[in-house]
């Protein structure tokens, strides 16, 4: 069975997220959450024990390619695409430390 | 000539190649139709008519001096607000992308360039493809051609809508679990979801990354296959393409069916049978009836772990995108807000930059994937995930393809589903088992409602056999229209 979601559970997952909500917003979401996970929960009826998980399809591994380097012609838009300022092609951001 | 905008593409290449009409005509006539009709539509978010003229007369030029690029060069095409262009801005629907400006351009949209395509604009979609309806674009919903009150389905409801209403040749979508096969179903074109690395995604904004594909929506699986053999194929930016061969899809259309075998997963649709409604019943029978009649046997095959892909998917895709997600911090893109430190500011930027949808399934994926639950919940879903691909697996051995609704009702009207997300979620019962084995599938309209709305049909084939499902999907639609 999983358990009920409250606003406080909704308002830590939003802080892992780095997500701002409100506590009305947080409370909308949790009897949202509360249904969602309540209907996937039918998985759990679902026998596995001996079966492997699968995390892709193609079977691909280990894909490599040469160590070459591509010169990209946009540099400048591409700092462009920054709300903050810019400076010898690194964006100003507040300190982290 | 009259009525360019209604043709299918592939006929609208073949007067182009002829001289009988120039790109610049036939991208005129889609620009006037978008004019005119997309105010109430709204199927495009943004238009790009200046580049598209210069690109049609480019086009114009190859024909004259005998170098066209490709089957489709001067062809007019739109594509889902997902896929990166330098044309304009690409905005995955979001209020946190909506000045976004890409400095390069998507693969599949550098292929489709090369070989002459027309761009004529980007298409709205559910807020970063997530959504059955296209109602959670910061954008506007998109309306269905066929009823203004009811939604296009989603989440590329703007390039479904926008070749069902005559605004474009083709148009290409995104497909994770069913987001060009509904929306297609809903307005009544042809939509194809390739195998799971046919199409490269580099450069396309990605929502789950082990279930994303790009693939064709147009009036016709002949069209799909045209703009299918110019996208399809390897990419060494993409590290999930695999080096399949590229048929040349629009070549092959024509085989015969010979001892085709179709499978109809029955006690599947059983499980869901009070949700279904009685026309789109009505018209999966008489889809069996025109494939039979067409040489091919209809068997009932069981798909016995197939009933429980909506709940894996909702464990999967939302662990996944909280991942992605995570990129859109405010710092090297995106709508990015002040606050007294790095912390709040990536808190205040996500808070006003994403709408509920994408903020529920962000909550779901952290919650799926924290400590303590992500056995329970992810783990377990990946398991059902290799049950699901078994049971295609053990199909594949005694049918070719498998035909089933796309979806349980024909388009819903605005506003419905929006309250209760699981119901929503319900959308994709057909869809979701397909887009976890990661093979392909086709909505081909099939069919309409006593009111009018389109139906379509679903018909999956294994991976890497798009040209099997192009060929039924075609041969269907040749027989319908003769």
């Amino acid at each position: 069975m999983t358990k009920k979601i409250s606003t406080d559970d909704i308002l830590h997952l939003a802080d892992l997220a780095k997500l701002r909500l409100t506590p009305s917003e947080a409370a909308a979401f949790a009897p949202q959450l509360t249904g969602i996970l309540k209907f996937v929960g039918e998985l759990q009826k679902v026998k596995t024990k001996k079966v492997e998980e699968t995390s892709q399809v193609t079977g691909l591994q280990n894909v490599s390619r040469r160590d070459e380097i591509f010169p990209f012609d946009a540099e400048i838009e591409l700092l462009e695409c920054s709300p903050h300022p810019t400076k010898q092609k690194s964006i100003r951001i507040p300190r982290i430390l | 000539m009259d009525n360019l905008h209604r043709k299918p593409l592939a006929q609208l290449a073949h007067l182009f190649r002829a001289g009988e009409v120039s790109s610049r005509e036939i991208t005129d006539a889609f620009i006037a139709q978008i004019e005119l009709q997309d105010k109430k539509i709204n199927a495009f978010v943004t238009t790009t008519f200046d580049e598209a003229r210069e690109m049609a007369d480019a086009a114009d030029a190859r024909r004259k001096n005998d170098t066209l690029a490709s089957s489709i060069d001067g062809m007019p095409i739109a594509l889902k607000d997902v896929i990166c262009t330098r044309e304009c801005k690409t905005t995955a629907s979001s209020n946190m992308l909506k000045h976004f400006q890409s400095p390069y351009d998507a693969t599949v949209w550098s292929k489709l360039k090369k070989a002459g395509a027309v761009l004529l604009g980007k298409t709205n979609t559910d807020e970063f493809t997530m959504g059955s309806s296209t109602q959670t674009s910061a954008f506007g919903t998109t309306k269905n051609p066929h009823d203004l009150k009811r939604v296009a389905g989603g989440s590329s409801g703007g390039s479904a809508a926008a070749v069902a209403a005559g605004m474009c040749a083709g148009a290409l979508g995104t497909d994770t679990n069913g987001s060009i096969r509904h929306p297609a179903h809903f307005c009544g074109v042809t939509g194809l979801k390739v195998s799971y690395g046919r199409v490269s995604r580099w450069g396309v904004m990605p929502m789950a990354s082990s279930l994303d594909t790009i693939g064709p929506l147009a009036q016709t699986a002949e069209d799909c296959a045209l703009l299918l053999e110019q996208m399809a194929g390897a990419d060494p930016k993409d590290s999930t393409t695999p080096p399949e061969n590229v048929p040349t899809y629009s070549e092959k259309l024509e085989q015969s069916l010979g001892n085709l075998k179709v499978g109809v997963p029955r006690k599947f649709l059983d499980t869901f049978a009070e949700k279904i409604d009685p026309e789109v019943s009505r018209i999966l029978e008489s889809a069996e009836a025109q494939l039979r009649s067409l040489g091919a046997k209809i068997v009932d095959i069981d798909l016995p772990h197939a009933q429980y892909a909506v709940p894996a998917y909702y464990i999967i895709a939302p662990g996944e995108i909280s991942a992605n997600m995570a990129r859109y911090d405010g710092l090297r893109f995106g709508e990015g807000k002040k606050g007294k430190d790095l912390q709040d500011m990536y808190h205040k930027t996500r808070h006003d930059g994403f709408g509920d949808e994408v903020k529920r399934r962000i909550l779901i994926g952290t919650y799926v994937l924290s400590a303590g639950y992500s056995d329970q919940f992810y783990r377990q879903a990946q398991k059902v995930r290799t049950l699901i691909r078994q049971d295609f697996d053990s199909a594949w051995e005694d049918v070719d393809a498998i035909l089933s609704p796309v979806s349980p009702t024909p388009a819903f009207k605005i506003g419905e589903n929006l309250e209760d997300p699981v119901k929503m979620y319900l959308e994709d019962f057909f869809l979701s088992p397909s887009s976890l084995a990661g093979i392909c599938g086709i909505s081909v309209p099939s069919g309409k409602s006593k009111t009018g709305l389109p139906i379509g049909m679903q018909i999956v084939g294994p991976a890497f056999e798009e040209a099997r499902i192009l060929r039924i999907a075609h041969q269907m639609q040749q027989q319908s229209s003769s």
